[in-house]
């Protein structure tokens, strides 16, 4: 498979090559470098149309996709549609056209339904350049990326570039059956040399998970004591608890949260880091999220620049 | 085809070291100069004449940096996307400095232009002037030279390479 | 109308020549003067008229996506000349009124016999037993009761229907879905599922619905018909139910038998389907199980839905397959020509069996001297590559799109007259 300059769009991380990734992380460094200037931005995609279709309600990717795209002096139109259950089918397809009838060079699409995506992708609706901002439970391979890149850099800082994260070992903790972070993650860290470890109760593991690149243990405790150089808290969603794959909050806090307590055990170089955004208190503790260790904020701030990498590589180019 | 060689080590060294002494000599001393190479050859071109200019001037003050002019090139949409080399202003920025911009071949101009443009985002020099080992006319833009190693006269048929012993295994300019 | 079939291999192999009269087959004759049409059948496979016992025709209610008129015509060129229609219309088919409408339709287009299903509860609500009795003796003369589309999974109703029916020598026909293991469930539940991030629709959902019905038919002494078994797991059951001598029956479809789960991953909802498409495992485990008869028939749970309904992301879509069309090109193509059951099988489990399962007569002595003259003149030998010119029907939500296909229908002749001829459809006139 071909670097991301050779391929229309990006639907997920598992389609990755690793030096694809690396490419991508590099650049997102030079990118990361523009918000230091007295002039945040580059002329790269001037003249380019980006269409952010976000059919999920989600302030913070859409922001950052926004601002991605006006750093590269692209023009944004930013679409909320929310598809009703009586039009289903009709708003893909429609709110699609449209766009191409506005001229959009890229569309970047966050859609409840697992494959929209590549739906829209493969649909010959539009001749845009399709970016995955995270499909059902399926992937958000812009989040893996921006995980990934700070990994990278709190690990190698300004010797970043063209390096991977081979030996690094990576804990998930939470909801992975129904995170897309999740997913991204395994297969790009996977992909970059790094080991993932999923620690989850059984409910919330998806069937067949033997076959998946990783590591599986149920015990937090016992994870934190194999001492992983990154721990990555995943969001828990109340709903689970009435479909019963929890029986309430303060037992899946209890077992699976990360708490001070469990703060202090891990290795004060390692990093704590979740997507965002956090519920304080139930799968991570103030503390932990407020601590040197934590890369929250980064993880902001480079999913901006990572996000810059990606549409610059995916539009600047133009004879094939 | 065979290539001419135009350019030997030597010539290299006395074209460098004459271009370190007029640098000096416009700019009157050393002070406030920022030698900024254009990645990939001209980086390593800006780091020598700032060592040449070191052993003439001891303690001068200048600095050294890269500026990746990629993001800024007019013919992005046109050609197949190329991947960005790392900027690195010195500190002490651009504001109120002369800017020395330094490239191996000068030829139609737009690399500068962009250079440019690039600078301007970054802040604003006293002075930007423009240092290259090679200028092999054909300009398409009002873009001209300070400093030139040496001047070669080509047809637009014909390439210039530059080999530089720290990335090549020589150091040598051919015409092919 | 008198026709004259020359040249014919039946399903045993023997070249004959057939003779039809009066809609039922007679003596050969050598009178030329009698004989109003002949039809060249060398190199072609004679089989009874095909009968699916499971078919949607969508009407009444759903006519955008089918009609019977459609359905009946994507039928008769799939080689069909007999459908028992699906009972999930709108309003669904829990009436003596609806079923006779459905019948009537189906005599009045005359593609094929079309023999309405009558919904096991009212409404397909589960809660209640729909008017059995009334549907039995009506003028459609059901036999067949399935809430297809649903289960019916409150053990106590499944009990008491299994035994209603027994009263009318009826038999329940169950889509065996486990309600609450399957809910918003998009595809086979395992590895792939969760890499695709799509709800999974586990095996056992299937397989412990099946496992109860057989012991509550036996406990009951009903007969049970189970629809579209999708795992290895239901197969085994149905084995061992059988080896205890408990009268089920059960049914694949064509789809099971060539396609697996992997097509999920391009997204295409042309290949969303309820009982999702399996892994390889189960595709083999189906095809044994059809050839040694704990599969009694293959039916086509032929399933229009309007474009719309399926260019759209994946849980958006409907489930659903048109299949009638391509029906005995994928038998063919996975059981026939992979040498595990021969074209005597296919009469079987595609005419005969099914006809006796759903009480309709004329199907049990095919090409004998007075019966019904319901036959299929197919070509195995051609390859096609599957395409919308090959459907009839009023969809074209197909999974074999693309694909390459052994075999066409030539001709097919339903009581006595030709609906199919040199491949492509005879324009029946309505009969009133």
């Amino acid at each position: 498979m071909s670097s991301l300059t050779g391929t229309a769009h990006l639907l997920s991380t598992k389609d990755l090559t690793r030096d694809a990734a690396i490419e991508i992380l590099d650049v997102a460094e030079d990118m990361a470098d523009v918000s230091t200037r007295e002039v945040k931005k580059l002329p790269a995609l001037r003249g380019k149309t980006v269409v952010n279709l976000f059919f999920e309600d989600s302030t913070r990717t859409r922001i950052s996709f926004e601002a991605a795209a006006k750093r590269l002096s692209a023009d944004v139109i930013s679409v909320s549609a929310k598809g009703s259950s009586v039009s289903k089918g009709e708003s893909l397809k429609d709110t699609s056209q449209t766009l191409a009838a506005i001229g959009a060079d890229a569309v970047v699409i966050r859609h409840g339904s697992s494959g929209a995506p590549r739906v829209l992708a493969q649909s010959g609706w539009i001749d845009a350049s399709v970016v995955n901002a995270g499909d059902g439970t399926h992937e958000h391979p812009t989040q893996a990326l921006l995980d990934a890149f700070t990994m990278r850099k709190r690990l190698h800082g300004a010797a970043s570039r063209g390096k991977d994260l081979d030996g690094v070992s990576v804990t998930i903790v939470g909801d992975v059956l129904h995170s897309r972070v999740a997913r991204s993650n395994a297969w790009l860290l996977t992909t970059l040399g790094a080991s993932v470890t999923f620690v989850a109760p059984a409910t919330l593991l998806p069937v067949g998970i033997g076959s998946w690149p990783v590591s599986v243990d149920y015990d937090l405790d016992s994870a934190i004591a194999a001492q992983p150089d990154v721990l990555m808290m995943l969001r828990i969603q109340s709903e689970r608890m009435h479909a019963a794959f929890f029986p309430t909050a303060r037992e899946y806090s209890r077992e699976w949260g990360l708490d001070d307590e469990r703060l202090a055990r891990l290795p004060a170089a390692s990093l704590v880091m979740h997507p965002g955004p956090m519920n304080r208190g139930l799968e991570i503790s103030a503390g932990a999220a407020d601590s040197p260790q934590s890369t929250v904020l980064e993880q902001v701030a480079n999913g901006v620049s990572i996000r810059m990498a990606v549409l610059y590589l995916l539009l600047s180019g133009g004879a094939t | 085809m065979t290539a001419r060689i135009v350019m030997q080590p030597s010539d290299i060294t006395r074209a460098l070291t004459r271009i370190s002494h007029e640098i000096l000599e416009s700019n009157r001393g050393s002070s406030d100069l920022v030698l900024l190479g254009i990645p990939t050859r001209g980086v390593i071109l800006a780091r020598r004449i700032a060592a040449i200019l070191e052993t003439i001037e001891p303690d001068s003050g200048v600095t050294v940096g890269a500026l990746d002019v990629t993001m800024y090139r007019d013919d992005l949409a046109r050609n197949v996307t190329r991947t960005p080399a790392p900027t690195e202003i010195p500190a002490g920025g651009v504001d109120g400095k002369t800017v020395v911009l330094v490239d191996d071949v000068l030829y139609s101009g737009r690399t500068i232009r962009a250079a440019l443009d690039a600078i301007n985002d970054i802040g604003r020099p006293r002075f930007v002037r423009l240092a290259a080992l090679v200028d092999r006319g054909h300009r398409e833009l009002p873009i001209r030279a300070d400093f030139v190693g040496k001047n070669l006269p080509t047809s637009t048929s014909e390439r210039i390479n530059v080999r530089l012993s720290e990335i090549d295994d020589t150091d040598e300019v051919a015409i092919a | 109308m008198t026709i004259r079939i020359t040249g014919a291999l039946l399903p045993d192999g023997t070249a004959t020549d057939l003779y039809v009269a009066d809609g039922v087959f007679v003596e050969a004759t050598t009178a030329d003067s009698t004989i109003d049409s002949t039809i060249d059948a060398t190199g072609l496979r004679a089989l009874p008229g095909l009968v699916d016992l499971h078919t949607h025709l969508r009407e009444p209610g759903f006519e955008q996506s089918e009609t019977v008129l459609t359905g009946s015509r994507a039928a008769a060129i799939g080689g069909y000349t007999a459908v028992f229609a699906m009972a999930n219309t709108s309003p669904v088919s829990d009436t003596a009124g609806v079923v006779e409408q459905v019948k009537s339709l189906g005599d009045q287009h005359g593609y094929v016999t079309v023999r309405p299903i009558g919904a096991v509860t009212v409404g397909l609500g589960g809660e209640q037993l729909s008017e059995i009795g009334a549907m039995a003796s009506s003028k459609a003369q059901v036999r067949v009761f399935s809430d297809d589309g649903k289960c019916v999974s409150d053990s106590l109703l499944m009990r008491r229907a299994l035994e209603y029916v027994k009263t009318f020598d009826g038999v329940i026909a169950q889509h065996s879905q486990d309600p609450r293991l399957t809910e918003n469930a998009q595809m086979n539940e395992g590895a792939l599922s969760g890499e695709l991030g799509l709800a999974g629709w586990p095996a056992v959902a299937e397989e412990s619905i099946i496992a109860r019905d057989v012991l509550l038919a036996e406990h009951v002494g009903a007969r049970l018909h189970v629809c579209h078994v999708s795992t290895a797991g239901s197969v085994d059951v149905i084995r061992w139910a059988k080896a205890r001598g408990i009268r089920v029956t059960a049914e694949v479809t064509p789809h099971h038998l060539l396609l697996t789960e992997q097509l999920a991953s391009s997204y295409d909802s042309r290949f969303k389907v309820n009982p999702p498409l399996r892994r390889d495992e189960d595709v083999q485990a189906l095809r044994a199980a059809l050839a040694d008869g704990t599969i009694d028939i293959v039916a086509t749970d032929h399933a229009p839905h309007p474009v719309e309904s399926k260019e759209c992301a994946w849980d958006e879509a409907a489930f659903g397959m048109v299949g009638l069309e391509s029906a005995l090109s994928v038998v063919q193509s996975a059981v026939v020509d992979t040498g595990l059951m021969t074209w005597t099988d296919v009469a079987r489990t595609m005419s005969t069996a099914p006809a006796a399962i759903g009480r309709l007569d004329g199907y049990a002595t095919p090409f004998a001297v007075g019966s019904p003259a319901n036959v299929v003149l197919y070509d195995p030998a051609v390859t096609r590559e599957f395409a919308t010119s090959h459907l009839r029907g009023k969809s074209i939500n197909s999974p074999y799109l693309g694909f390459s296909l052994p075999g066409q229908v030539i001709a097919t002749i339903h009581q006595g007259y030709a609906t199919v001829l040199d491949g492509e459809l005879v324009e029946v006139l309505d009969r009133g």
